[in-house]
């Protein structure tokens, strides 16, 4: 069977950007129509829908649940790598978690927040940078709360499998090597790193339901994908669940052009670092290093 | 933009060489070439001085892994960064690269970014006009 093109007309391009934005609160602009179109027209295969047309009328029917999950699913980016960025992870892993470790060393809990997790490489990057570097508190009470928009991205999320491609992208290899195992063409992650991390389906612009216990509020390349009205509701449930000393980390392109009202940028280079306004920072900085 | 930061590219496969040479003279390095493991010590030992080493496993006369050990036995070349880029993608080929002294390891196929992100792990700054942060 030869299958004609399916092309996304500007009226359904339209609908599709309302529905999305309606749905998940996730901005499209107005010249993002190819995307759109390239992100869906796997979908409609899949669905064996003839046209977009047909995509919308299904959406617009009251029990199209499942098929709007997909759609959501399908239009959310999912770009991530282990370790993304890699020099954030690295002032974690000098500057900020050797001091947040011994500020709780009495609570010995530590809780971690992260807002679309996609496929979980975020997380376990978390995870394997405490297990290798701080043994100290392998028997802490530490959690990783993981969420993402898409149920197929937690699930995938949930699995720990990863391609070679992925396992490629910014892992060291000395951690390939101790946290992961072959699973035929796949990478498996370690179980014990696994359980580490609760992965959850959740929609971060309805209401957390968390308590004001989080240490470290990931909202890494999240922001980027909301209008300003939403970007302050997300910023507002960061510092609504965040521990006073806690802090929030966004995307490296995100921390000039979402300066708000209710962070302050920690002054660390790179370390996409944000702490309450209102408290005195809660980390001792190194003297900046001298440019090269 | 190239720089005069030197990257030495270590494959018996032209074609590979070319590819990973582009890969790193886009990030901003200088790519020199060598075919096998032997050639690539004779550039060191006639006072080449890169900051990585992109190594194949697999080569005539000396393979990537002896190159790896021939490196790390003269102190002189600590400071090299030794990547190895192969189609060996057995846990046990990573851990014994990594055991010899190799410092980061890429399984092929492989995309600029993932040299890029390795790199950037190993702390080895990047020259071109497009680094990761």
């Amino acid at each position: 069977m030869i299958s004609a093109p399916v092309t996304l007309e500007r009226e359904e391009f339209h609908f599709i950007r309302d529905f999305v934005y309606r749905t998940a609160a996730i901005v499209i602009d107005e010249d993002k129509h190819y995307l759109v179109e390239y992100r869906l027209a796997p979908l409609i295969e899949r669905e064996g829908m003839p046209s977009f047309r047909h995509l919308v009328s299904e959406l617009k029917q009251p029990s199209s649940g499942p098929l709007r999950s997909r759609v959501v699913d399908a239009i959310t980016t999912n770009e991530t790598s282990f370790f993304r960025d890699s020099r954030p992870f690295e002032i974690l892993r000098r500057i900020i978690l050797p001091q947040l470790i011994e500020h709780r060393r009495y609570s010995r809990t530590l809780h971690f927040f992260f807002g679309g997790c996609s496929s979980g490489q975020e997380p376990y990057s978390i995870a394997m940078l405490l297990r290798n570097h701080f043994p100290e508190i392998d028997d802490w009470n530490i959690r990783l709360t993981a969420t993402d928009i898409s149920g197929e991205m937690v699930r995938r999320a949930r699995e720990g499998l990863f391609t070679q491609f992925e396992v490629n992208r910014g892992l060291p290899a000395r951690l390939l090597v101790r946290y992961f195992e072959r699973a035929g063409i796949h990478w498996r992650i370690c179980e014990s790193i696994r359980r580490m991390v609760d992965f959850q389906e959740i929609n971060l612009t309805r209401p957390l339901n968390l308590g004001k216990d989080v240490d470290i509020f990931f909202l890494r390349n999240v922001l980027i994908y909301f209008d300003q009205t939403e970007r302050c509701r997300l910023l507002a449930q960061a510092r609504d669940v965040l521990r006073p000393d806690g802090c929030l980390m966004l995307g490296a392109a995100e921390t000039t052009v979402f300066s708000n009202d209710f962070f302050i940028p920690l002054p660390v280079e790179f370390s996409n670092l944000f702490y309450l306004k209102g408290t005195p920072s809660p980390f001792h900085l190194p003297p900046a290093e001298p440019h090269q | 933009m190239e720089t005069n930061i030197c990257s030495l590219v270590v494959d018996d496969s032209r074609v590979i060489r070319t590819i990973v040479g582009r890969a790193l003279k886009e990030l901003g390095f200088k790519a020199e070439e060598a075919g096998n493991g032997r050639e690539a010590l004779e550039h060191l030992q006639k006072g080449l001085s890169p900051a990585i080493v992109m190594i194949d496993w697999n080569m005539p006369e000396l393979n990537g892994l002896e190159l790896v050990q021939a490196v790390r036995t003269n102190a002189a070349w600590n400071d090299v960064r030794l990547i190895m880029i192969t189609s060996e993608n057995e846990l046990e080929r990573v851990q014994t690269a990594l055991d010899a002294g190799a410092d980061e390891y890429i399984m092929k196929p492989f995309t600029k970014e993932m040299i890029q992100d390795k790199l950037n792990l190993l702390g080895v700054p990047i020259p071109g006009p497009a680094p990761a942060i």
